[in-house]
């Protein structure tokens, strides 16, 4: 049996989750359909947005159902600079973090490539926090030039909670979208306090299957569509709706609202435990994103003179799972932008793992990390020894 | 044991990482990205550095029930491979890439990394045979005539030797194709790759033109009379016939032929078929697959220039640094920088890098 300690990058369906899905399948029927067939699925899928909305704390309608969250990313980043500029040439401007998930920096790449989107990122301290009298004069003095605000909630890394209600104070009549795709489910998260104009979640990160996810987008407002077509959910976002995964999406969240509090408290006392173990146990350890607000189950730590890749290996071949920070499409590791952005070296940023815990993992599973570490970190030193010397 | 199988995401090391688990080693696979870029060096599907091979040794790795890792080798790569590729072309050496990437890459900066992470030897998909002899841990030539790839790794030491596995030595490629099928691999079909991995074109000449300059420059006889113009002398081969643009005819109508390059005055000579001939090759930097042959003393074996070339009956003797080898029958056209090896038989002794004929 491995240890999974990688629950950031997604965690085992939850029962409530698989039942609901399970009986979903055996239904037939098109939610956009007329007959009665069509009405039961529909109410199905309606039923599950109620439920759903009042997990998040948004109305019903304020939900939009997407094929994940990086098409809830896209749809955001995309839909409200298309429709700033389309308004208003001039309101071109994308003021983000550096260190957002790919779903986010690489749309808006994309956007300053092709489309002419002057993207402003936002500094960030070695804690791992935006920083926010940044954020207050860049809108002082750019205001009518934003076309779109965009902050994680929390950074998927290193696990750092982002000050989104001070930027909404900030950000006036600017859209503010947040993705909460780590936070949702872990933290508390309230659509309506949070005051945002859109926030991003995604099933399988709270036990509900993948390909679910959704754009929280406030009543009214509208956003050019990325895919068109029927235009199933309020005409912004086309594609019949996945009934199974929608109503399984919606059981696996009043689950995880259920037992949040009791999970929060279990999973950060075996974060804090683990944390204070490793750098006990691991001299040149640190952990990445050291400010108080964090989410509960993530621990970012660098290995001084190690590259994560032999780490991975080295934990995998003793049915130990973590994670490293981002990979390319052909799964070559590059430093992490997000430890980039915290001010780390290259070599310092290719030198840590993310361990990410779970409801699911005990304080047996920590003791066997802690056992492991040690002569793992010692053998992936001297293959970095071996590289450098090459070099 | 603990081995690294180097997994390209053709079907051959596809089938010798599995061979290495049934024969009860505890394996892992390892893709080289050997680009930092993976589709600045080679487009499409034919070579061993695209997303889609690494995806292809991926799956290969799934099936057969490995772990696999990509190991990030562009930097490697690029210094020991690319940059002396261009580097011998520059002087006007022919070097051979494949017979460096294993020399300094697949058997030299993954070996020490495989053995630091606690592995005892990497496997690849080459075909050659390592056997157990008298003389210790020696290379033969495969089974498979057509496949054989001893040539192009006789580049390692009896130490980089030592923990290289080449699980298909003993089988011919058909049946390669054949048990990958039965394995259940879907690379089973995949065409053999062709040409240089870095190069996308296949265009060698375009590649280095690219890279190294076009400048114009003199084709020369033998005396050193000017016939005509290149266009840059590093897209030229020892032996070339074809595209020398001579309108000069020779006396005696015969053909004319590349004998020469020289970068520093950028000249091309040419010459007759008969001033190609090569009966005596020296090769530098010599490296032994098995045992040091004596020093000064005449062996009689075969010498081999092309990774596909014939063995030629030769007497051979080295000083130490140099090889030296008298072909018993001349052969036409061999540049400098090209690999020399060394069979006793089918046994590969050692090689060098030529860096004279006569």
């Amino acid at each position: 049996m491995s240890i999974y300690l990688d629950n950031a990058a997604t965690v085992p369906l939850v029962e409530p989750a698989i039942n609901a899905l399970t009986a979903q399948m055996r239904k037939v029927g098109n939610a956009s359909s007329l007959h009665s067939d069509g009405r039961a699925i529909r109410k199905d899928v309606e039923d599950a947005r109620l439920a759903l909305s009042q997990v998040i704390d948004c109305e019903a309608s304020e939900i939009i159902f997407t094929g994940s969250g990086t098409e809830a990313d896209n749809l955001a980043v995309k839909g409200f600079f298309w429709k700033a500029v389309s308004a208003d040439p001039g309101k071109n401007i994308i003021l983000t973090s550096p260190f957002e998930h790919h779903a986010i920096k690489d749309p808006i790449e994309w956007l300053v490539e092709h489309d002419g989107a002057k993207v402003v990122e936002i500094p960030v301290g070695e804690g791992g926090v935006v920083n926010l009298e940044f954020v207050q004069d860049f809108i002082k003095s750019n205001h009518d030039s934003i076309a779109l605000i965009t902050v994680m909630h929390s950074n998927n890394e290193i696990g750092t909670l982002q000050p989104i209600a001070e930027i909404v104070n900030f950000a006036g009549e600017i859209p503010v979208h947040t993705d909460a795709v780590q936070s949702f489910g872990k933290v508390d998260f309230s659509f309506a306090k949070l005051g945002v104009t859109a926030a991003t979640i995604s099933g399988h990160k709270i036990g509900a299957p993948l390909g679910i996810g959704a754009l929280i987008l406030k009543r009214g407002i509208d956003l050019t569509p990325v895919l068109h077509g029927g235009g199933q959910e309020r005409e912004i976002r086309s594609g019949t709706l996945n009934a199974p995964a929608i109503v399984a999406f919606a059981a696996a969240a009043q689950f995880a609202a259920k037992y949040q509090g009791e999970n929060k408290a279990q999973i950060e006392k075996l974060r804090d435990n683990a944390s204070a173990r490793i750098l006990e146990s691991i001299p040149g350890s640190a952990i990445n994103g050291n400010s108080a607000a964090k989410l509960p189950g993530i621990i970012n730590v660098a290995f001084e003179g190690t590259e994560s890749e032999a780490l991975l290996l080295l934990l995998d071949s003793v049915g130990i799972s973590a994670s490293a920070g981002s990979a390319c499409s052909a799964g070559v590791s590059r430093p992490s932008h997000v430890l980039l952005a915290l001010g780390r070296t290259e070599d310092q940023a290719m030198s840590a793992l993310r361990f990410s815990i779970g409801s699911q993992t005990t304080l047996s599973d920590i003791d066997r990390l802690i056992e492991v570490l040690p002569g793992v970190v010692e053998k992936a030193r001297s293959a970095y020894q071996v590289k450098k010397g090459r070099a | 044991m603990k081995i690294i199988a180097a997994m390209s995401g053709g079907v051959d090391s596809a089938v010798a990482a599995a061979r290495m688990v049934d024969a009860g080693h505890e394996v892992t696979g390892v893709h080289l990205a050997l680009s930092s870029n993976p589709q600045k060096y080679r487009s499409g599907a034919r070579g061993c550095c695209t997303i889609e091979d690494s995806h292809d040794a991926r799956r290969a790795a799934d099936v057969i029930g490995i772990p696999f890792y990509i190991w990030d080798m562009a930097d490697e790569f690029h210094d020991g491979v690319v940059e002396n590729f261009m580097a011998e072309y520059a002087v006007g050496r022919t070097p051979n890439p494949c017979l460096r990437c294993n020399e300094k890459i697949k058997f030299a900066a993954v070996m020490e990394r495989a053995k630091a992470l606690g592995f005892d030897g990497v496997a690849t998909g080459h075909y050659a045979q390592m056997r157990e002899t008298e003389l210790g841990r020696v290379m033969y030539r495969a089974v498979d005539p057509g496949k054989d790839q001893s040539y192009v790794l006789a580049v390692l030491n009896t130490d980089q030797l030592a923990g290289a596995h080449f699980p298909l030595g003993d089988i011919v490629k058909d049946d390669v194709r054949k048990e990958a099928k039965a394995r259940g691999l879907y690379v089973a079909n995949k065409p053999d790759s062709h040409d240089i991995c870095f190069v996308p074109s296949g265009d060698n000449a375009g590649w280095l033109r690219d890279r190294l300059g076009s400048d114009v420059g003199p084709i020369v006889d033998e005396d050193g009379k000017k016939l005509g113009e290149h266009k840059g002398a590093y897209t030229y081969t020892i032996g070339q016939r074809k595209g020398l643009g001579i309108t000069v005819p020779a006396a005696g109508g015969e053909p004319r032929y590349v004998l020469k390059i020289e970068p520093k005055t950028n000249t091309v000579v040419v010459g007759n078929h008969d001033s190609l001939a090569v009966s005596g090759i020296v090769g530098e930097r010599a490296i032994w697959c098995g045992p040091v042959p004596a020093e000064s003393t005449e062996y009689r074996g075969f010498a081999q220039i092309r990774a596909h070339g014939a063995p030629l009956a030769c007497n051979y003797s080295h000083d130490g640094g140099n090889i030296t080898v008298a072909l018993d029958e001349p052969i036409y056209g061999l540049a400098t920088g090209q690999g020399l090896v060394i069979y006793d038989g089918d046994r590969v002794v050692g090689s060098a890098t030529v860096c004279a004929t006569e």
